[in-house]
């Protein structure tokens, strides 16, 4: 099943449909190939689309922000004001402008989504690459480990992690979320690696006797790199529902810090006078969401890594 | 096939040992424990902390704490709970039913949601039926737990009220109505939040189903069903529907962690007093007993749920349970 | 022709709309089949045999179509013109079809006895009980041993044999006029094949049912069949008895069948092999659709597409060495015989 996964990628790569950008010299870039097919994808353009210009926003947050996200110019007469053209999302319940803490927010949420899946990639990476190479017992006790971490719901795993942490930071949640979630990833790398260690290049290599961690690095990896490619861009979009759940749960982004979750959690304190502000920080998570799983989407039919699990 | 149901069982304890394990180590490593708290160290002078940390045991090596724990937790004991007097695993039992009847219902209402729409995508492929379905379940998978909860939460509690907001039973009028009032004071309760759960997830069973079908659909035994005469809605409903539940319910096995992550944040929405809120609050409290004994139930739900999707997946394909 | 007709098809067009342009895969195909008897349609893969076959009982999926302008007259009717429900009234009931694949044939989640009794329960609206029952009468007539355990049995415990059997029971339950049998043997070993067409001939002998084999093996039709169809490319290219084909072949391209077909008593340093493969029916050469792996074809071949000229009596053949038979001759005295020079490279295209 897994080398399957591997031929397809081969497949594609060699195929003269298979990319726009074939090579005529003969060397054929695999990614070259699959970019020309995700260029070609409509719906992934779009998401790509989406997420690049959420993420100039983000990084232009300050001066693209209409308000200051943390004035609270009259908390008694302007609080909960209803969307209007001065203030397009409404005002919150201490008469913050929830537009302006909205786009702050997305600096939070975005990169913490961004930076944990590259945490919870490498490590997914390292301890699958380990476990599929190695093999035999330590690779059995290794992925039974992962078993039972799977088997715990992960929002659970969070909050039991997070329980005993004193003021979780930032840079500590990244940390939580990177390191809860590598389990699928690692599982991932190393029936991949595990399939690539048969290969006829790689025992050709050995026996021209190039060292284990030359094999690794020059001759299995690159072969693991667009599923995981593929599996981190979906993870991304999973993460930055979670960290707004987290904060929507009370951990996670603490006050005055903007987040999408915390523009949410101040929403829902009373949902039914002011619905918007939950409303739309809600409808920012949706549509990046749904950006990044467009992507995704596009990116597995490119490098035809189907067999990847849906979420 | 009781082989198979032991092996399983057996696998399944290891797993929950391990997780039960490692929740514990995750837990104490983290840099505090429940006294150490930034709000609450001024006011309170350290050596009555010290006290305390002794009373819990939490002054002795790891190890031997690691071992109380897993003595304990042989008994179904998981300590005092800091929350609320009594155990912990007192508390863990009023919420894990709640837990239970939740995303029970909500699996059974995705799974019938989903086919439905999966299938029906299927028999039509590539009509304009099937795209308007497929973008509406891609966009509807892709929303959040806790948001599409709130906007069911207004729309159907706060500007309709044809739900109530929140809770298991209407707290004030439950004890005086009818046995049958009761139940449907119940089941009026359980609407929105099982219903936020089973959108969700029929989102993504419907796309996993739809492409199960069209996997099965040309293949040739689709044909000699349809060459003995049978008509195009037993075929799909009958033969080829069977098959296509195959990867369907491996599938579920596969979801169950993050169909119980979800009930976490819906349960939050909708003050369901179920495991989710309960390890929330534990969360607050730095109740660690309860929120090591709600995350160790978690996975005792999700390798019982897998077992109960291993026993379906045999019922439904006779090859599994030759093996 | 002795028999009156059971089924006339005539001028069968089935095209398949592509992304790679029409596939005619069947072009124009009419024949009969009489009561009681066996009809053999042979050719290699790709020729549009079993488009042929699906066709019968519209069972061609998308993009597959049948053109109009085609005809497939069964007891009176139609089959063409039915509609939804008329066509399922005569599949599995009037008209069987056995497939080649017994693995993949049958459905892998219901028992052998469920799915021969859905026949029943389809067509004759038997009761559960009453379907079953009959189910397993069948599978004891098919000689299957033990029939009340195995019909509780899923395909995947049955052998191949015994699964091909299941399918016969299937084909047979209610007593059909017609049964299509496309390649019911091909992916069973050798003793198991002659026990199953020997079963077929049985069934036929008793029940007086009428047989398409459609099969790429003359070895087969030579058993069973009395009267046989030759098709390629599309097309019907030669119809004759059995005996007068094996003897007294007219197309090259039947010729060519009959030296790549290994015999008993004769031994052969190597088996004839017809150069080059069938080519794609989106791109039919034109004039003869054969000519590019014909050893006799000549300029008329390329330009003019040979009509079914006849031959002798229920003898016909689409090849222009009807009309000139003179270049036969030539060219056996030229060459060693036909089928050496077919053998050499580099007489196809």
């Amino acid at each position: 099943m897994t080398s399957g996964v591997r031929q397809d990628v081969l497949l594609a790569s060699s195929a003269p449909d298979g990319g726009g950008a074939f090579d005529r010299t003969g060397a054929t870039s695999p990614w070259r190939s699959a970019l020309g097919t995700l260029a070609r994808d409509r719906s992934a353009m779009t998401g790509l689309a989406i997420l690049a210009a959420l993420a100039l926003i983000a990084l232009a947050a300050p001066y693209v922000a209409p308000y200051d996200p943390r004035a609270q110019p009259d908390i008694v007469a302007l609080k909960y004001l209803p969307p209007t053209l001065a203030h397009p999302f409404g005002t919150d319940h201490l008469s913050r402008d929830v537009l302006s803490r909205i786009i702050v927010g997305s600096r939070v949420s975005l990169s913490v989504a961004f930076l944990s899946v590259v945490v919870a990639a490498t490590v997914g990476t390292g301890y699958g690459a380990i476990a599929g190479y190695v093999g035999g017992k330590l690779d059995g006790l290794m992925m039974r480990v992962v078993d039972a971490l799977l088997s715990i719901p992960r929002v659970l795993l969070l909050i039991a992690v997070a329980t005993l942490w004193n003021g979780l930071e930032l840079a500590g949640l990244v940390l939580l979320l990177g390191l809860t979630g590598w389990f699928g990833v690692s599982r991932l790398v190393r029936t991949l690696v595990l399939s690539a260690r048969e290969d006829e290049f790689v025992t050709a290599a050995r026996a021209l006797g190039a060292t284990h961690t030359r094999i690794l690095t020059h001759h299995i990896l690159p072969q693991v790199v667009s599923p995981v490619l593929v599996a981190a861009t979906l993870a991304i979009g999973n993460v930055i529902v979670i960290e707004a759940g987290l904060t929507f749960l009370g951990m996670g982004v603490q006050p005055p810090n903007a987040s999408w979750g915390s523009v949410f959690y101040d929403g829902m304190r009373d949902v039914g006078a002011a619905w918007w502000i939950s409303i739309s920080a809600g409808a920012a998570l949706v549509i990046t969401v749904l950006a990044v799983n467009l992507v995704a989407d596009g990116l597995r039919e490119a490098l035809n890594a189907r067999q990847l699990p849906a979420r | 096939m009781r082989r198979f149901l032991a092996r399983r069982l057996a696998h399944g304890a290891a797993v929950i040992f391990i997780a039960a394990s490692l929740s514990f180590l995750l837990v104490h490593l983290a840099p505090g424990d429940p006294f150490s708290s930034t709000l609450d160290s001024a006011a309170i002078s350290p050596s009555v902390k010290a006290a305390w940390r002794a009373a819990y045991g939490l002054d002795r090596p790891l190890l031997e704490q690691y071992l109380r724990f897993l003595g304990q937790l042989a008994r179904g004991d998981l300590g005092p709970s800091l929350l609320q007097p009594g155990p912990a695993s007192a508390a863990l039992a009023g919420a894990v039913p709640n837990t239970l009847v939740l995303m029970g219902t909500a699996l059974i209402l995705s799974f019938v949601i989903g086919i439905g729409v999966g299938s029906w995508q299927a028999a039509r492929a590539g009509s304009g039926g099937d795209r308007v379905a497929g973008n509406a379940s891609l966009v509807v998978a892709s929303l959040p737990e806790f948001w599409l909860g709130a906007v069911l939460l207004l729309v159907f509690a706060l500007r309709f009220r044809v739900f109530p907001a929140g809770g298991v039973v209407d707290l004030v009028m439950h004890d005086s109505l009818s046995p049958a009032g009761r139940v449907l004071d119940r089941l009026r309760h359980l609407a929105l939040p099982s219903l936020t759960l089973a959108l969700l997830g029929s989102a993504s069973i419907a796309r996993y189903q739809r492409a199960a079908l069209l996997d099965v659909l040309p293949q040739d035994f689709i044909r000699t069903a349809r060459a003995k005469g049978v008509s195009d809605r037993l075929v799909l409903w009958r033969h080829a529907l069977r098959n296509a539940l195959v990867p369907t319910i491996v599938l579920l096995g596969l979801s169950l962690p993050t169909l119980l992550g979800g009930a976490v944040f819906v349960e939050q929405v909708f003050s369901w007093p179920g495991l989710g809120r309960l390890a929330a609050a534990a969360f607050h409290a730095r109740d660690y007993q309860v929120v090591i004994g709600a995350t160790i139930m978690g996975a005792v739900l999700v390798v019982a749920g897998g077992i109960l999707a291993d026993l379906l997946h045999a019922a439904v394909d006779p090859r599994v349970r030759a093996q | 022709m002795t028999q009156p007709a059971l089924l006339t098809v005539s001028d069968l067009r089935t095209y398949f709309y592509t992304g790679a342009g029409v596939a005619r895969a069947v072009d124009g195909v009419s024949f009969t089949i009489g009561t009681g008897e066996t009809l053999g349609i042979v050719g290699e893969s790709g020729c549009g045999k079993s488009v042929t076959a699906l066709s019968i009982l519209r069972l061609v999926q998308q993009p597959g179509r049948i053109e109009p302008g085609s005809r497939i007259m069964f007891e009176n009717q139609d089959l063409l013109q039915l509609d939804g429900a008329g066509i399922r009234r005569v599949r599995g009931n009037r008209i069987a079809m056995i497939f080649q694949e017994p693995m993949t044939a049958l459905n892998p989640v219901f028992t052998v006895g469920d799915q021969i009794a859905e026949v029943a329960r389809v067509h004759a609206s038997a009761s559960r009980r009453a379907a079953w029952d009959r189910a397993v009468e069948m599978l004891t007539m098919v000689g299957i041993p033990a029939p009340a355990e195995r019909a509780n049995q899923y395909p995947h415990q049955l052998s191949g044999g015994m699964r091909q059997r299941v399918l016969i029971a299937m084909a047979l339950i209610m007593n059909p006029a017609l049964v299509i049998a496309d390649e019911p043997t091909t992916a069973l070993d050798v003793t198991i094949q002659a026990q199953i067409l020997e079963l077929l001939a049985d069934l036929q002998q008793r029940l007086g049912t009428s047989i398409a084999m459609i099969t790429h093996d003359l070895g087969v039709i030579a058993e069973v069949a009395s009267r046989v169809l030759v098709m390629y490319g599309g097309e019907v290219v030669e119809e004759a008895r059995v005996e007068t084909l094996f003897t007294e072949p007219h197309h090259p391209y039947t010729e060519g069948l009959l030296h790549a077909m290994p015999r008993v008593g004769r031994r052969q340093e190597r088996l004839a092999v017809i150069p080059g493969s069938v080519p794609p029916p989106t791109a039919w050469p034109t004039g003869c659709r054969f000519r590019d792996r014909c050893a006799y074809a000549w300029d008329r071949c390329a330009r003019e597409h040979p009509p079914l000229y006849q031959i002798g009596v229920g003898h016909v053949s689409r090849c222009h060495l009807a009309d000139e038979p003179e270049r036969r001759t030539a060219r056996a005295t030229a060459q060693v015989s036909p089928a050496a020079q077919a053998a050499v490279p580099g007489g196809g295209a």
